[in-house]
C-alpha cells in the first residue's frame, strides 16, 4: 500500500526527516512514535500529498506521490493535528461538502454521510454547526471527513491530541472499528494508544526510524526478556513460625508482604529469593505481590531470558512454579531506552 | 468543473451565514442610495439630464464595487490558510485553478448579486426621465467586469498571506494603483502616459460603460486582468501547495 524510499525531507538546510524507508501492505494499522519534533508530522503531511519531500520517492497503491499527486489524494485520507472543519457549516453539511471535493458523487454523498455519522458516533450531531460542538465532537467530525470517500490509506496524525480521558478511549474504539476497511497510520506521542491500537509501531527520533515491529518485537528486544515474573509456592520446611512483613530480607517488600489471610514463611521466602540468585546473569530478585494460598510472585531482573534455568532450580529446590510471564513494562520504556540508546551512537560517533 | 461548483457553493454559503457578507451589501447599498439621492434626486439633481444622472450613478457605484470587491476577495484564501482549513483542500484531489476559480467565482457571483441590488435606482431614472436600457446595461456589464478585476486582484493578495490584514492592504495598493494610472497618464507625457492609460483599472477603460458605450477593447481590458490575476493566483497556491 504505502512504499517510501530514501525519503528526506529539509526545511531551510535543516534535517526535519530522513532518509527513511519502509513499506507498509495493505489492511495493517502502523502507529509513528517519537519526541515533538521527531518528524512524525513531516512524514505524514509527505504521505499525505500535503509536504513536498526534499529527495526520495512515495508510492501510495501504486501511484508516485510526486509524479501523480491527484491520484494519490484520491486514496488518502488525512486528519491533520488540528481538524479542518469550516465552524459555519453543519456537521452533515461539511461532510457532505468534502464528499463531493473527494470525488462522491451526490447520491453516494446522499448514502455514505449517514455511514460515517454513525461510525464516528456523530449522528445526533448532524445538523449541529460545527462551531458549537466541544473539541472531542470535532474530533471526530475530523475523522468522518478523512473517511468520507472510503480511501484506502487513512492517515491520522495525533488523533487523540487535547482530548479527555473518556474521548481518548472513544477514539481509540473508533479508530479500532476502522481498521477492518483501512490501512491506517497513526501518529502520537501517547505512547500506550498506539500500543494498543496498532499492529506495528515505528519509532522516530530526530527524523530518523530508529526501530520498527509489533509491540512484543520491540519489547523482546530491549527490556521484556530481562525482566520476568515468576509465582512461586515456597517449600515450607517444618513447622518454621509464620512470617511478618519486618522479618523478611529487604528483598521482600514489607508491603508485598503485608498479607492478612494467608501469612508467609519469610525463610521459605528468603530460599526462594537465594535459589534463584544462585544462577548465573540474574541481577536482582525482589518479591513484590502476595499470591494464592501462600504463594508470592518474585520479579526477576535478568541479563538475558533466563526463565527456563529459573523454573528448573526452583523444582529441583522442591518449590512450586505456579507461573512464569514476561512482565508487560510501559511502552515508555522502550521508547526512552530507544531513544537513548540512540542518542548515545550518535555522541560518540 | 466539480471542485469547482462544490467549493463555488461553499464559499457562497459562506458569505450569506457570515457577517461579513451582509455588511458589505448593507454598506454598499446605503451608500448607493446616498449618493444616487444626492446627484439624481436632490436639489443638484433636479438639473441634470437623465443620462447625465445615471453617467454619475455608474461613476460612484464603480468606486463602490470596487471596495465591496477587495472587502469581500481578502477572506478567501488568507482565512483558510489562519484558520488551517486550507490543508483540506491541498490534500484532496482538486486542481489549484479549481480551489482560485471557485472561489472567485463565489465571491463574484455575491458581488454580482449586490451590485444589482441597486437595480431599482437607474429603474427609477428610466420611469422618471429618458435613459435607454441599453445604457443601464452596459454600465451594468462595466460594474460587474470591473468588480471582477478587482476581485481577482484580491484573490491574487490573498494568495500570497495567512494574513487577511495584509492581504487587504496589498490588494487596496494594487486596485488604488491601477486607479491612479488614469490620473497620472494625464500628468505626464506620452509613450509612458498611453502605458498608464492603457493599464488603468478605470477612467479610459470604464467610462464608456459608464456612458452606455460598449467597447470590446474594454471588455478584453478587464478579461485580461482578471486572467491574469487568476493565474498569478494560481502559480502561488501551486508553489505554496506542498509548503
Amino acid at each position: 500500500m504505502v512504499r517510501v524510499s530514501e525519503l528526506s525531507k529539509y526545511y531551510a538546510g535543516t534535517r526535519a526527516l530522513g532518509p527513511v524507508s519502509f513499506e507498509i501492505p495493505s489492511g495493517q494499522t502502523v502507529g509513528f512514535l517519537g519526541l515533538n519534533g521527531a518528524g512524525k508530522t513531516t512524514l505524514l503531511r509527505v504521505l499525505a500529498c500535503a509536504l513536498r519531500p526534499s529527495a526520495g520517492s512515495v508510492t501510495v497503491g501504486g501511484f508516485d506521490a510526486l509524479q501523480n499527486p491527484h491520484a494519490v489524494r484520491q486514496r488518502v485520507g488525512f486528519l491533520p493535528q488540528e481538524p479542518p472543519l469550516y465552524v459555519d457549516m453543519t456537521v452533515g453539511g461539511y461532510l457532505a461538502f468534502v464528499g463531493r471535493l473527494r470525488g462522491l458523487d451526490p447520491a453516494e454523498v446522499r448514502a455514505r454521510v449517514p455511514e460515517v455519522e454513525e461510525r464516528t458516533n456523530l449522528e445526533e450531531a448532524d445538523g449541529e454547526l460545527i462551531r458549537h460542538l466541544s473539541h472531542g465532537y470535532r474530533q471526530r467530525v475530523g475523522v468522518a471527513q478523512a473517511v468520507i470517500h472510503d480511501p484506502d490509506l487513512l492517515i491520522l496524525d495525533e488523533p487523540t491530541h487535547a482530548l479527555d480521558p473518556v474521548q481518548v478511549v472513544e477514539m481509540r474504539s473508533m479508530i479500532q472499528g476502522l481498521k477492518a476497511d483501512h490501512t491506517i497510520l497513526i501518529s502520537s506521542h501517547i505512547l500506550p494508544e498506539i500500543s494498543e491500537t496498532c499492529d506495528r509501531l515505528m519509532i522516530l527520533n530526530e527524523g530518523a526510524i530508529i526501530a520498527t515491529g509489533t509491540e512484543e518485537e520491540l519489547s523482546s528486544r530491549l527490556l521484556e526478556s530481562r525482566r520476568f515474573s515468576v509465582t512461586v509456592k515456597p517449600r515450607v520446611d517444618g513447622e518454621k513460625g509464620l512470617a511478618k512483613a519486618g522479618k523478611i530480607e529487604e528483598s521482600v517488600s514489607a508491603e508485598a508482604l503485608g498479607v492478612e489471610e494467608e501469612p508467609l514463611d519469610s525463610d521459605a521466602c528468603e530460599a526462594v529469593v537465594a535459589c534463584i540468585r544462585r544462577i548465573d546473569g540474574i541481577r536482582a530478585v525482589e518479591a513484590t505481590t502476595p499470591g494464592e494460598a501462600g504463594a508470592v510472585s518474585f520479579l526477576v531482573d535478568a541479563s538475558g531470558d533466563r526463565r527456563a534455568e529459573v523454573v528448573r532450580a526452583l523444582v529441583e529446590a522442591g518449590h512450586g512454579v505456579l507461573r512464569v510471564e514476561r512482565t508487560r513494562r510501559e511502552l515508555e520504556s522502550v521508547f526512552l531506552e530507544l531513544v537513548q540508546e540512540r542518542q548515545a551512537r550518535d555522541a560518540s560517533g | 468543473m466539480r471542485a469547482v461548483s462544490v467549493i463555488l457553493r461553499r464559499e457562497l454559503g459562506a458569505y450569506l451565514s457570515s457577517p461579513l457578507g451582509y455588511i458589505v451589501a448593507a454598506v454598499v447599498l446605503l451608500l448607493d442610495g446616498l449618493l444616487f439621492y444626492a446627484e439624481g434626486l436632490g436639489p443638484a439633481g433636479g438639473e441634470r439630464l437623465s443620462g447625465e444622472v445615471l453617467l454619475r450613478f455608474f461613476y460612484y457605484a464603480s468606486g463602490l464595487t470596487a471596495v465591496a470587491a477587495v472587502t469581500l476577495s481578502i477572506r478567501l484564501i488568507a482565512e483558510e490558510r489562519q484558520s488551517g482549513t486550507l490543508v483540506l483542500l491541498n490534500t484532496s484531489p482538486v486542481r489549484d485553478w479549481e480551489i482560485v476559480l471557485g472561489k472567485f467565482l463565489s465571491a463574484f457571483v455575491f458581488l454580482a448579486g449586490i451590485t444589482l441590488l441597486s437595480v431599482y435606482m437607474p429603474l427609477m431614472i428610466m420611469v422618471n426621465g429618458k435613459i435607454s436600457i441599453g445604457q443601464v446595461l452596459v454600465g451594468y456589464g462595466g460594474l460587474l467586469l470591473l468588480g471582477g478585476a478587482v476581485l481577482a486582484i484580491g484573490v491574487f493578495a490573498t494568495a500570497l498571506t495567512r494574513h487577511q490584514l495584509v492581504a487587504a492592504a496589498l490588494a487596496a495598493a494594487l486596485t488604488g494603483t491601477m486607479f491612479l494610472f488614469w490620473p497620472l497618464s494625464r500628468l505626464i507625457d506620452p509613450p509612458i502616459s498611453r502605458v498608464l492609460a492603457g493599464l488603468t483599472l478605470h477612467g479610459r477603460h470604464f467610462s464608456g460603460f459608464q456612458a452606455g458605450l460598449l467597447h470590446f477593447r474594454d471588455v478584453v481590458y478587464y478579461a485580461a486582468v482578471t486572467y491574469f490575476f487568476l493565474l498569478l493566483a494560481t502559480r502561488i497556491m501551486e508553489a505554496k501547495r506542498w509548503e
